[in-house]
């Protein structure tokens, strides 16, 4: 063989061609002038093209296929000669007078197809002729061609069973067997031209073969469209032989091709019925062979056909379709020792979908593949490989969207098992997978053991892996991910207050071991889960039984405290204090003095000990105020206590606006609508004064170190609060006091040494619209306002 | 100068007709000149018999010492005691069941003839004579005994094959089948052909000369086969200018085939065996 070069080629096919032309055109006029010796001569020049070796298979096919034209016209003038009289017997023989093989055997096929259309001689008879004279092409693309040819001018006129060649000396039998032999024989021929040529053109020859490949598997196709062909057939001889050869050949790129070939042409109803040949073969195949891709693909086409119809189902469970995919599975990887773990992966979760589609009922099955896949995981560590790993998470995700339902896939046991294979990346990619499908399908997880096994699978989320904390992961991912996690948690529920209580110590015995970073995420959902179960214990009897066990709220809120402590190291101080006050209102609402007691003291220790930020230290102090005014189950003493604690805490704020407006409301702790016992009126002036007194600190702090007047919306909204408690009744606050505090305001607003302030301007504005509108009101509402002078 | 035609033309015009001439087969022989004609063939033991005419052209009178015919190199009938013909005379003539054992043979070196000769002896103006060709082919039945060729053959760990012919003896419109299975290839073989080869050899002794052409050249296999493959042979003999095989014919000559088995590789070294064959010929059923 000559190493050539692409322009060479070229010229070669040009000369090719225009040979092939020139002895067409003398060809042609022979025809017309039925000159058959002319006509045989010419043909067979033309025919001599092809005997080049010069062309790659690609720029053969091209010559191939203008001779193929030619022979379909010389085809009809050898009908036309027999019409004419002359013997197609002696035609037969007269073409085979030729010198040269292969333009002898391309006329005798072309002769070959006349002569059975004369039905002059049983098809069988001269099928069986033709595929053995072609015999003699011994070389590989020239014989892959002239078969090709031979297959495409025979495969209507085969005898099959209802054409018009069947007869008594012609069954379906002699049709397959000729289709069979031209495949083995193109096989042979197909496989051999990878030992063709010099070592170094290995892989140009490789991608020829593969160019090639469709020459052969047309063989298959034919097979296929054999009406003949029934259940037993295919499977007493068809199959058998096919795979013979395919497994005898020992070639990679030929075992791979027509296997798949297999599984894409026949019936998958035949497949299922011959699964313990087909499958038999493929531990037999070469070790480097892709069986992985072949074995998934037949069990795709399996999985599609039992979702086709429901008729189906009982076959597959006839032939125990499962155990024998399975068995079949083992076998290949124990064959083929060196397949890559990605390999071994794809097969399982092929298997996984197929028994998924097939037997949807049979978890068991599930779990038999997984826990296959287990062993074969177990000594090979985590997983390195990007795709394999890519396909376990296919293989974990096949159960989720199947059953819609993480439950179905928690009863699995293996479940777990496979997820410790991956890497931690991925473990999380799969958790968070298992999270959507949760959402997505609102699926209701209501037992603590379903809890536990499902925060077993999400361990990658819920905390680090290894020891190894991902310093490169990236915030806004690790956020979304505990967001995600924050929403299951809230979604874990159940109606029975024990099972649910089981749930909660489940998720916080998990959540607690997730580190800092995260359970700021965490702990919140849990605490809100945790208080939802309160106020549904809240209304109902106090257990009947006495059951010492039994779940009460007093329980829920030791655990609770518990839990929000741990937010104390993290910190996450402002958090836990926020959860401290919810957990008091809570407590409160459940009359459980002592623990709302506890948990105020809680937070008052957090605000004292760990919030130093002078804006958190007012947002916490709003809110320890805002709650401390619901708080209704507080006795005396207590209350007191708090209250005392809260504005003392007020007034210490370091800058004089937010002393002032934490000042003012505190007023508001003693003045409570709805409670008749806070009503205060004695202890809501001091407040109110307070904030008075330091908002004119603030004044003057203001002027004196800018030189203009500070803002005068504190006493606007001093003002305010002075017509709230003016309206609620409280006799401490008269007339006059509003009537000074109004001119006060007015006076400070047209002093020149004022700045502008609109937003001032317009609140005053407001409020005085306010009070004249509460005047025009009348009744009692206008007459406690009438006497108030705007 | 028509006198001097007419001077150097033959006195008279001699032709020879065979009875059953406008029936019997005609076939084509070639001429030493390289021309074709036809000619009656016959076959052994047959009667050989006919009419020779004589017409002396326009008034002219042929003296002769007599005429005869002769079937050369064997049998001389005598036609005409010494006289004058003034006119046209017919001699009718018969050779009855000649023995003609051997075929009329056209070779390189040798040629096989039966001819018939007329002579005109006269005693002055030399002789006129006549010759008329005829060709005899002999038909022979089935042979009785045809055992197929089977040989296996080959280099020592290299190539051995083994190579069947369906018969030995072949008549001439028959087919050659056969096989050749390849037993072990360790050379790139690039195609195989079959040859059919006449060796024709004429003298003997130390004069004996060969002489040997390549009739057919029918190529039977193109690439180069694996162990175990096995190649058919068609080979119809129909379309080559065969003749049975001759056999020390009269110690004179010998005509033999050879089935040649050739096998070309990629260096185009040949590797051939040599098979005889006995052509015949069979009477057409």
């Amino acid at each position: 063989m000559i190493a050539v070069g692409v322009e060479d080629e070229e010229k070669w096919l040009t000369a090719g061609i225009a040979g092939l032309q020139q002895n067409a055109f003398y060809m042609h006029r022979a025809l017309d002038s039925n000159n058959l010796r002319d006509a045989l001569k010419y043909s067979a020049q033309m025919l001599s093209e092809l005997r080049t070796s010069r062309l790659s298979p690609h720029k053969y096919y091209e010559l191939y296929m203008r001779a193929f034209d030619e022979l379909r016209k010389l085809e009809m003038f050898f009908k036309e000669e027999t019409r004419r009289g002359c013997s197609i017997i002696d035609l037969y023989e007269l073409v085979q007078h030729a010198g040269n093989i292969l333009p002898r055997l391309y006329l005798l096929c072309t002769v070959g197809s006349v002569y059975i259309k004369s039905k002059e001689a049983p098809a069988k008879d001269v099928l069986k002729d033709l595929v053995e004279m072609c015999r003699g092409i011994q070389h590989p693309v020239r014989g892959l061609f002239l078969r090709s040819y031979l297959a495409q001018v025979s495969r209507d006129k085969l005898p099959d069973i209802g054409s018009e060649y069947e007869g008594d000396a012609d069954t379906v039998v002699d049709a397959v067997e000729f289709v069979l032999q031209n495949f083995t024989e193109m096989n042979k021929l197909w496989v051999r031209m990878q030992h063709q040529g010099p070592a170094r053109e290995k892989e140009k020859r490789e991608k020829e073969r593969s160019e090639l490949r469709d020459l052969v598997g047309k063989n298959l196709h034919v097979l296929s469209q054999i009406e003949g062909i029934d259940l037993d057939m295919y499977k007493d001889t068809v199959l058998p032989r096919v795979l013979e050869q395919v497994v005898n050949c020992k070639d990679e790129l030929a075992q791979y091709y027509l296997m798949d070939c297999i599984i894409q042409v026949f019936p998958d109803e035949y497949h299922l019925q011959t699964l313990d040949v087909l499958l038999g073969a493929f531990p037999q195949l070469q070790p480097t062979v892709d069986i992985k891709t072949v074995l998934s693909r037949l069990m795709e086409r399996l999985s599609n056909y039992a979702a086709s119809s429901a008729d189906v189902l009982p076959e597959f469970l006839q032939v125990e379709a499962f155990s024998k995919l399975n068995t079949a599975i083992g076998k290949v990887i124990e064959a083929q020792p060196d397949m890559p773990i990605l390999g071994v992966i794809t097969l399982y979760s092929s298997l996984l979908t197929f028994t998924l589609h097939v037997h949807p009922d049979r978890l068991d099955y599930a779990d038999q593949v997984l826990g296959a896949c287990v062993t074969k995981l177990s000594g090979k560590g985590k997983l390195e490989d990007k795709k394999a790993t890519k396909q376990i998470v296919a293989l974990l995700s096949a159960p989720l969207e199947k059953y819609n339902d993480i439950v179905t896939a928690l009863k699995l046991s293996n479940y777990p098992h496979i997820m410790e294979y991956l890497d931690s990346e991925t473990n999380k990619v799969m958790a968070s997978v298992i999270i959507q499908s949760i959402m997505k399908n609102k699926t209701h997880i209501s037992t603590a053991d379903r809890v536990e096994a499902l925060f077993e699978l999400l361990k990658g989320l819920i905390k680090d892996l290894d020891g190894t904390l991902d310093v490169e992961a990236d915030e806004d991912d690790f956020k979304e991910e505990q967001n995600s996690v924050a929403r299951l948690i809230q979604l874990l529920y159940n109606d029975d207050p024990e099972e649910m209580f089981k749930i909660i110590c489940t998720v916080r015995k998990h959540i607690l071991a997730g580190g800092p970073k995260r359970l700021p995420f965490t702990v919140p959902p849990l605490v809100f889960s945790s208080l939802k179960l309160v106020r549904q214990l809240q209304g109902q009897e106090e257990n009947p039984f006495g059951e010492e066990e039994s779940t009460t709220p007093k329980k829920i809120f030791q655990l609770l405290n518990q839990t929000v402590e741990t937010l104390y190291n993290i910190p996450a101080s402002e958090l836990a204090l926020r959860l401290y006050l919810q957990c008091a209102e809570a407590a409160n609402d459940c009359d459980l003095e002592p623990v709302a007691y506890e948990f105020f003291t809680q937070a008052y220790i957090l605000y004292e000990e760990e919030i130093s930020d002078s804006r958190a230290q007012v947002t916490a102090l709003h809110l320890i105020i805002g709650t401390l005014q619901r708080m209704h189950v507080f006795g005396v003493e207590n209350r007191d206590t708090l209250t005392h604690k809260a504005t003392g805490y007020s007034a210490k704020l370091l800058k004089k606006p937010d002393q002032c407006r934490a000042v003012y409301a505190c007023s508001h702790i003693f003045w409570v609508d709805d409670q008749d016992n806070v009503k205060d009126g004695e202890r809501v002036m001091p407040c109110l004064k307070r904030a008075l007194r330091i908002a004119n600190a603030a004044q003057q702090m203001s002027n004196a170190a800018r030189g203009s007047m500070g803002p005068v919306s504190l006493f606007v909204e001093i003002l305010n609060k002075y017509l709230y408690f003016y309206e609620k009744g409280i006799p401490q606050i008269t007339v006059a006091s509003i009537q000074s505090l109004i001119e006060l305001i007015t006076t400070e607003m047209q002093s020149d040494s004022s700045t502008a302030d609109p937003a001032a301007d317009a609140f005053f504005a407001s409020t005085l619209r306010y009070i004249e509108f509460q005047k025009q009101k009348g009744g009692a509402i206008g007459e406690k306002y009438d006497p108030i002078k705007v | 100068m028509n006198f001097l035609i007419g001077a150097f033309k033959p006195a008279c015009n001699i032709s020879i007709t065979f009875s059953d001439g406008k029936t019997r087969k005609q076939v084509p022989v070639k001429k030493e000149n390289g021309q074709t004609v036809m000619v009656p063939l016959f076959q052994s033991q047959e009667n050989i018999s006919g009419k020779i005419s004589i017409e002396p052209f326009q008034g002219k009178k042929i003296e002769h010492n007599g005429v005869k015919v002769e079937l050369l190199g064997q049998i001389v009938r005598e036609l005409d005691v010494p006289g004058d013909i003034y006119e046209r005379k017919t001699y009718p003539f018969e050779f009855s069941t000649v023995e003609m054992p051997y075929e009329t043979y056209n070779g390189v070196n040798v040629r096989l003839r039966y001819v018939l000769k007329v002579t005109v002896s006269r005693s002055y103006g030399g002789s006129i004579v006549e010759y008329q060709d005829f060709m005899v082919r002999n038909y022979s039945p089935l042979p009785s005994i045809n055992n197929s060729i089977k040989m296996e053959v080959g280099i020592e760990d290299c190539l051995h094959i083994e190579f069947e012919y369906n018969k030995s003896k072949y008549h001439l419109k028959d087919v050659i089948i056969g096989k050749i299975y390849f037993l072990l290839v360790r050379i790139k073989i690039k195609n195989m052909d079959l040859e059919i080869r006449r060796r024709e050899s004429t003298g003997s002794g130390a004069n004996t000369h060969v002489e040997t052409e390549t009739l057919a050249k029918f190529e039977l296999m193109d690439g180069a086969p694996v162990r175990g493959e096995s190649i058919p042979i068609r080979l119809f003999l129909s379309p080559y200018e065969l003749t049975p095989t001759h056999r020390n014919i009269n110690n004179k000559f010998s005509v033999k085939y050879y089935l040649n088995l050739v096998l070309v590789d990629e260096e185009d070294r040949r590797y051939f065996k040599q098979q005889e064959i006995t052509i015949y010929r069979l009477q057409d059923s």
